[in-house]
């Protein structure tokens, strides 16, 4: 490829920009997770209501500190999982966003990817805090996208790092 | 219906529309395309090298539109170099020097040059070039001292901008050059000023650079010619291959309805200099002051007073990423960038914002609005009219996400 195209949103990530479904802090959530870093300017805290005897999630909502299409990716997010069980929102990849979303810019495909690192590190923690023994569908290991929101935090501490060198410098 | 049209369609036509991205793409002038069109459509297309009456008047025409644009530089207009652009002016000052001028293997630049600069430098090191970025203070400044102690008898040029494309900052070039000279009368020393001709004035017969690019896009003349000013005497050779005509540092670069744009550009730039920087200046503090006031948690990038370029607003708002800023501007009709990592292809934040010590999170949250002579004041107002909305909602979305 001898040219790039920058950033063609596709209409849907303006749509939900402009409008985002589910957007803010719930107070009487189940379960709370954040992914990314203020550093990197990406990070997404996402908060689910869970029905706790079926595992449903009856409601969820986010907080975005990005870019539209982190926004848009949270947000669209949120309407997937709406009425779903836990098993069903933990299979849903980053493809599956970004399709929803219209395609997202392959520069951007990591702001779908902390979408659901954040879900999915929110599922996670609901079992890890309840003490309830993992179910079969979610692995010990760390899955990919988990994975990457560990990838960026990591470069946000790099960041940081790099910021501290200056610091002292002056 | 294709992405970008549904996009488009999404986004509406705002009721009103601000232009402040002058950094990234401008206009042409009316009085400037009125220049320009004759020369696409009617006379004097000849090439001037060649030995005709077309080429002849082609020639003559050529002449006095170089003398024009060298004019207020207060140079010889054999001296200018024209080229396609101000990073083809930039890529030459440094590889095109170094092809002439083998013996000596550093060159220093400052760490807020613009990246044809930086990356051109860097680009020697494969050739065993050393390159010495000199850090900046906290407004932007070159640091001297660090300068002085980096010069030895190795370095071959020395590249300090003028004003810096970003934050504004006007660099000590007068300084800078006296310091190069004194130590090392043979250090060549070039500054890029993109983004200074026509902003403030410039005297190459008294602070004698040895090199220094200008730009006619930032003056709303055409896009695809810029200049590359070269002291008599200076050894410098094109760094690409082509038939050499009137110009022997970039072929196949002359381009008459092109050069009569960027003549008239400066022509106009000059005639009405003090009208012009008057304006954009009173703009600049109205905007740049207007919204430190009317919105919490701001920071502004570079220095204030005399030593800020007369066009140049740049804010960081805390917890506000920058490219979401964008969009949320362009739904109001405001049109700006952002030094925010993800409006970057990279994925990084601007290198000058940490050049000056900005942590990630306030590089991410800044926004560049550049003022032009075709900035009205009722559209500054618009501006500071909308902003204050426009921060709100995104710091709603952040929420209490805690940075």
């Amino acid at each position: 490829m001898s040219s790039r195209i920058p950033l063609p949103y596709a209409p849907r990530v303006l749509e939900l920009f402009q409008n985002p479904q589910n957007l803010g802090r719930m107070e009487d959530a189940t379960v709370y997770a954040a992914a990314g870093s203020p550093a990197c300017g990406d990070m997404i805290a996402f908060y689910l209501k869970l029905n706790e005897q079926n595992a449903i999630i009856i409601k969820s909502s986010f907080e975005s500190y990005g870019c539209a299409s982190n926004i848009a990716a949270a947000s669209q997010l949120t309407i997937m999982i709406e009425n779903k069980s836990l098993e069903e929102a933990w299979k849903i990849t980053w493809a599956d966003v970004s399709d929803a979303l219209g395609g997202l810019p392959s520069v951007k495909t990591h702001c779908g990817s902390l979408a659901v690192g954040a879900l999915r590190r929110a599922i996670r923690t609901y079992y890890k805090e309840k003490e309830i023994k993992l179910p079969t569908w979610l692995p010990e290991e760390l899955s990919k996208d988990e994975k990457h929101a560990l990838e960026e935090e990591a470069l946000a501490e790099k960041l940081a790092k790099k910021y501290k060198l200056l610091e002292k410098k002056d | 219906m294709s992405n970008i049209e549904g996009l488009l369609k999404q986004h509406g036509t705002p009721e009103k529309e601000v232009y402040l991205d002058w950094e990234n793409g401008s206009v042409v002038d009316k009085e400037v395309y009125a220049e320009m069109r004759p020369f696409y459509l009617e006379r004097t297309f000849g090439n001037p090298a060649i030995t005709h009456h077309m080429g002849w008047e082609t020639l003559d025409f050529y002449m006095k539109a170089k003398t024009k644009i060298a004019e207020p530089l207060n140079i010889d207009p054999q001296a200018l170099a024209l080229t396609h652009s101000f990073s083809e002016s930039n890529n030459l000052a440094i590889k095109g020097i170094a092809k002439m001028n083998k013996k000596r293997k550093k060159i220093i630049v400052s760490e807020a040059e613009h990246l044809s600069v930086i990356h051109t430098a860097k680009s020697m090191f494969g050739d065993q070039y050393k390159v010495e970025i000199i850090p900046v203070s906290n407004d932007g400044t070159m640091n001297l001292d660090i300068l002085h102690e980096k010069i030895d008898n190795d370095t071959l040029l020395v590249s300090l901008q003028t004003i810096n494309h970003e934050i504004g900052t006007i660099q000590p070039v007068k300084e800078a050059l006296e310091i190069v000279k004194d130590k090392d009368d043979s250090i060549l020393f070039h500054t890029d000023a993109t983004s200074a001709f026509g902003r403030i004035p410039l005297d190459y017969g008294k602070v004698e650079v040895d090199l220094a690019t200008i730009n006619s896009n930032r003056i709303l003349g055409p896009k695809g010619i810029a200049g590359l000013y070269v002291k008599d005497g200076i050894k410098i050779k094109s760094i690409y291959e082509g038939q050499l005509s009137l110009e022997i540092l970039s072929p196949d670069v002359e381009n008459p309805a092109l050069l009569a744009g960027f003549a008239k550009a400066v022509e106009i730039q000059f005639n009405r200099f003090d009208e012009i920087k008057n304006h954009t200046q009173n703009l600049r503090d109205k905007l740049l002051y207007g919204l430190q006031t009317s919105i919490e948690r701001t920071e502004i990038n570079g220095p204030s007073g005399e030593r800020r370029a007369p066009d140049n607003v740049n804010i960081s708002y805390l917890g506000c990423e920058g490219e979401a800023l964008t969009v949320e501007c362009s739904m109001n009709g405001i049109y700006v960038s952002s030094g925010s990592a993800c409006t970057s292809r990279v994925l990084m934040p601007s290198h000058i914002l940490t050049a000056i010590g900005r942590k990630p999170e306030e590089a991410h949250g800044s926004l560049l609005m550049k003022i032009n002579r075709l900035n009205t004041e009722d559209q500054i107002n618009h501006v500071l009219e909308r902003m204050p909305k426009i921060i709100n909602r995104i710091r709603s979305i952040t929420g209490g996400i805690e940075l």
